[in-house]
């Protein structure tokens, strides 16, 4: 059975994205190996950092997601993609513009303007937003390729906080809904895979385990479970047990 | 010498007459009594998952006290959290020693007997060179404070300079108005850091005799005359020992929560200096902040407000430097001299502003915080 994830265009067997804002570089090598992910997320701001060039540490066949972090506005957010694709990141750019230092959450208004931005100058944005249904729509129509809404806070490590609006995005909007940030926990990621997500992002609770290389793997299982029970279609749940004498027994014709 | 009313803003001095933030921060360390704080006080803090700024009371008081490894518990998950492994790594550079103020506990003070020197632009140049072959790519500059011998322009050319050099330029400089503060951040500097030194103005009265410095609000203000000139982060700090330090904390992390609030994009950031031996004067000592008492401080801020920065000075020695980064600091000095012109000559041509305790190379530090599992960051930072 094939089942892959389109993103843009691009085709990706692995339903996995890690994040490396939080790793240590050493570790990138053996968390992708074992988790089997494809995407890797980078941020602009920490290219060219201590340890040589991130870009030398991400395997080959991998593909980088540079991100925008550090952008406060739209505009800041177009100036970093530009400079990622500069430094030979390529097209696919996930948008985040965060204008709040507390909770980083990021601001819906300004990631749909440089959304539109973004895919008219020829990127793949893919914009990380607030589980709201009409700022989706706003980026859909701006030339998302994908919806990337946090679970919670990130770095939270609350697991699915949105569950019921991130549900109404995936039956509303006909892109890949990637579900990111406060995945705290392989069940977590399982359970939002079952719903119908089309990938899971994850960093701290990767970056903070006990084992790192043991949790990428758990993630890398939780999510393949996940996405099978959804293929599969899960069974049924009703609140309460069916009445051995139906309501309807009284038709007749 | 006739000494000018501390609290009254000199011509020239911006006011921000929209803003209370300096009334509130004042007032809350008035009000902050911290021999009411019991241990059950203390735990329920500890488990609260956002803390109030009374809980940061009760971390901050001697209640606390027998709490401290709870506290750099709580204080290692927040910072793992927040900032994963990473550790963010800088160097000082200064400038120019000239100084109008007369702070007594201070080394740069005007009535100081101590050699005075500031770098020209080739001087700042070769010193900026020096730094950046180490492999730094972030540097503070700081000045003593003197608006005449190092005036903003001056400032500013060091900023673009620093821009060449380096990816994330900070000042630690006189305060200033809201218009030089875009002109310094239009130069590509992006942080400004202000200590306070004391939050209570009587003991600021006492201690500063003389200069702009003097002016208690106006230094009050600096950080957020700083946000509303366009800079990207703000640091705030008390000289702990200065005055009642659990007091002077507590208006630290007032002061920064407030700001916060109010411009919820500025990134915050906190430094923890101690009061250190200065040139004609080694009886200053931090009789009351022990290192005991400094990682209490320290812990509260991290838990207080775990997403904000907290920076580490060569002030301590380094095993204590070495065993609080990834625990409650997130940023250390490497390869510090606070003399002027001293990384590029043996002899530096001005003298240091407060004796130092760790003079690690960054080799050493990067090697230490490796040591430790923790990924030593040179920049986490694009200029926009």
């Amino acid at each position: 059975m094939s089942d892959k994830l389109i993103i843009g265009g691009h085709e990706f067997s692995s339903r996995f994205i890690l994040g490396s804002g939080k790793f240590d570089l050493d570790l990138i090598n053996a968390a992708v190996e074992h988790a089997g992910a494809e995407i890797v997320t980078l941020a602009l701001r920490r290219v060219n950092s201590f340890s040589g060039n991130i870009l030398e540490h991400i395997p080959a066949g991998v593909t980088l997601l540079p991100n925008t972090s550090g952008a406060r506005t739209a505009e800041e957010a177009y100036k970093i993609a530009r400079l990622a694709r500069e430094a030979g990141c390529g097209e696919f750019i996930k948008i985040e513009v965060i204008h709040d230092s507390k909770y980083l959450l990021p601001d819906n208004y300004e990631t749909a303007k440089a959304c539109e931005m973004l895919a008219k100058d020829g990127f793949i944005p893919l914009p990380y937003m607030y589980p709201d249904l009409n700022a989706a729509r706003d980026m859909v129509n701006a030339g998302a390729a994908a919806i990337m809404p946090l679970a919670a806070p990130i770095g939270s490590n609350q697991g699915l906080a949105t569950k019921q609006f991130i549900r109404i995005l995936i039956e509303e909007i006909d892109l890949p809904i990637i579900v990111d940030a406060g995945i705290g926990k392989p069940s977590q990621a399982c359970e939002a895979m079952e719903m119908g997500a089309a990938a899971i992002m994850a960093n701290t609770a990767i970056a903070t385990a006990g084992n790192i290389v043991e949790m990428a793997k758990a993630f890398k299982h939780a999510i393949i479970a996940g996405r099978t029970a959804y293929l599969a279609g899960t069974g049924r749940v009703l609140d309460k047990a069916s009445a051995s004498s139906p309501l309807t027994g009284f038709i007749r014709e | 010498m006739e000494r000018i009313d501390h609290m009254k803003y000199l011509p020239d001095m911006e006011v921000l007459e929209d803003s209370d933030i300096g009334e509130r921060v004042v007032r809350a360390m008035r009000n902050y009594d911290y021999s009411k704080y019991t241990a059950a006080d203390v735990k329920r803090a500890l488990s609260a998952e956002y803390l109030s700024p009374d809980d940061f009371g009760a971390l901050l008081s001697p209640a606390a006290e027998p709490f401290l490894e709870d506290m750099a518990r709580r204080a290692t998950l927040e910072t793992h959290k927040h900032f994963g492994n990473s550790v963010l790594l800088f160097t000082p550079l200064y400038i120019s020693n000239y100084c109008e103020n007369h702070c007594i506990y201070c080394g740069f003070n005007c009535q100081n007997k101590i050699r005075r020197a500031k770098l020209d632009e080739d001087g700042i140049r070769r010193e900026m060179e020096a730094i950046a072959k180490t492999g730094m790519e972030e540097v503070l500059i700081l000045t003593g404070e003197s608006r005449k011998m190092s005036d903003v322009e001056y400032i500013g050319r060091a900023c673009s300079i620093a821009h060449e050099y380096f990816k994330n330029v900070g000042v630690e400089v006189y305060p200033m108005n809201t218009d030089e503060y875009a002109y310094i951040h239009e130069c590509g500097a992006d942080y400004v850091t202000v200590f306070q030194e004391t939050y209570d103005s009587d003991r600021y009265e006492q201690l500063h005799l003389a200069g702009h410095k003097r002016i208690f609000p106006y230094r009050l203000n600096a950080q957020e005359r700083a946000v509303r000139g366009g800079m990207r982060g703000v640091a705030f700090a008390a000289l702990l020992g200065l005055s009642d330090f659990r007091k002077d904390a507590f208006a630290v992390g007032t002061h920064a929560y407030l700001i916060q609030r109010k411009y919820p994009h500025a990134e915050i950031s906190f430094s923890c200096p101690r009061l250190r031996p200065i040139i004609n004067n080694d009886k200053i000592n931090p009789k009351d902040v022990h290192e005991r008492q400094l990682l209490q401080v320290m812990c509260a801020y991290r838990i207080f407000m775990p997403f904000a920065g907290l920076t580490i000075s060569t002030r301590e020695r380094a095993g204590f430097r070495d065993n609080v980064v990834g625990m409650c600091a997130t940023k250390i000095s490497a390869g510090v001299s606070t003399g002027i012109g001293s990384h590029t000559e043996e002899e530096s041509a001005g003298d240091s502003q407060f004796e130092i305790s760790d003079t690690r190379s960054l080799a050493e530090v990067i090697e230490a915080i490796k040591g430790r599992g923790l990924q030593p960051v040179l920049n986490d930072y694009v200029y926009v």
